[in-house]
């Protein structure tokens, strides 16, 4: 149920997610330093296409790991297999990019196109 | 007179029809140096001779006696009853993750059939009539080919795999650590072969390198280590590509 490519694409996106995860918390620590409040982080990613990549590139790893990852749970755990599990895995997959990439969008250019 | 620890209170597998079965309870004489399979033995030559089981060599080399003893996988002919027997208790049930048969005897067809799908079978590289070509045993591939060649198929590995329990489908350690030995064997010729045969939905890519494997083969080999070596080759045939 993982072959070769399922798992370098789990495998490479982990690789992708690594120095973003720790730029995020490093970021967060940063932030956080005297409050952290709504106006000061949409200040900082408004307009910002630096964070718009940073984010979308997180979303974009985030919902092939993640994914691939509840594949393989639903797959041994509640036995779905065949057609099914494809399916699921790629609802599962799209469903993150939706959700994320509204956020990134919320947070970096939806006030300035509208 | 017979005291508490001359007997050993035992409780064997047996089939009731295809589906399910139950446990009975044997009481077993104590005797010095018992194994596991002495035990076995004993009962379906004075106990119940309709008791089903598998055995050949006696001494770990046939690889067709394991069973679960206290929930555990194990070579029944060379485990002492001394080390496997919790609280004078024995509990004897037919390898897991395997269609029982009857009683204490698996169909290992699944398991051997696994084998052949991860191509686990020689690719000749030369014919009868080339000369012989002499194996060098001092090279690192060498070396690492003959870390799994003392399998024995017993399937103890097959039967303390989580990941096969969860997915039938799975080639499990066994199958894949042959693999391995072959793609690390330069007489055979098909080590493409065998990496797109390892490499397909059910294959070395399904294990969660929780190493059961490793922890119960009999034979101390490692198919954990076998299977990363495997999904290294793998990874890096496919970053070329
Ligand atoms: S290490 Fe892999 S093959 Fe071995 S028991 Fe765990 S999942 Fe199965
Ligand atoms: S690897 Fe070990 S446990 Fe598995 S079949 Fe071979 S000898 Fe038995
Ligand atoms: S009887 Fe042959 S390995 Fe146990």
């Amino acid at each position: 149920m993982l072959n070769l490519r399922l798992y370098m694409l789990q495998r490479l996106t982990a690789l992708v997610m690594v120095p973003l995860v720790i730029g995020h918390l490093a970021m967060m620590i940063y932030a956080i330093q005297d409050g952290l409040t709504v106006g000061e982080i949409l200040q900082r990613t408004q307009g910002s296409v630096a964070w718009f990549c940073f984010y979308g590139l997180f979303v974009v790893a985030v919902s092939v790991h993640g994914s691939i990852g509840f594949r393989v749970i639903l797959h041994e755990w509640a036995n779905l297999r065949g057609r099914a599990l494809d399916l699921v895995t790629l609802a599962t997959g799209i469903g993150l990019l939706i959700l994320g990439s509204r956020a990134v969008w919320a947070v970096t250019f939806a006030e300035l196109a509208s | 007179m017979t005291s508490k620890d001359d007997v050993l209170s035992v409780s064997v597998w047996r089939q009731t029809d295809d589906e399910t079965g139950t446990f009975q309870q044997f009481d077993v004489p104590r005797q010095e140096s018992q194994t596991v399979l002495d035990i076995v033995s004993y009962i379906q030559q004075n106990l119940d001779s309709t008791l089903t089981y598998r055995f050949a060599c006696r001494v770990g080399m046939c690889g067709s006696c394991a069973m679960m003893v206290n929930g555990e996988p194990r070579w029944t002919c060379r485990t002492h009853v001394q080390k496997a027997a919790v609280d004078g208790k024995l509990q004897i049930a037919p390898l897991r993750n395997l269609p029982v048969i009857k009683d204490l005897v698996t169909d290992m067809d699944p398991f051997f059939d696994k084998w052949t799908k991860a191509e686990g079978v020689h690719h000749p590289s030369a014919t009868r009539h080339d000369a012989i070509v002499p194996v060098d045993t001092t090279t690192a591939q060498r070396t690492i080919a003959n870390e799994g060649i003392e399998c024995i198929n017993c399937a103890i590995c097959y039967a303390a795999c989580d990941t096969v329990s969860g997915n039938g489908d799975y080639l499990g350690p066994a199958a894949l650590q042959r693999a391995w030995t072959l793609v690390n064997d330069e007489r055979d010729g098909g080590h493409e072969t065998v990496l797109d045969a390892v490499s397909q939905n059910d294959g070395c890519h399904n294990c969660h390198s929780m190493g059961s494997c490793t922890h119960y083969c009999p034979n101390e080999l490692n198919p954990m280590k076998a299977i990363a070596g495997l999904k290294r080759e793998t990874a890096k045939s496919w970053l070329k590509w």
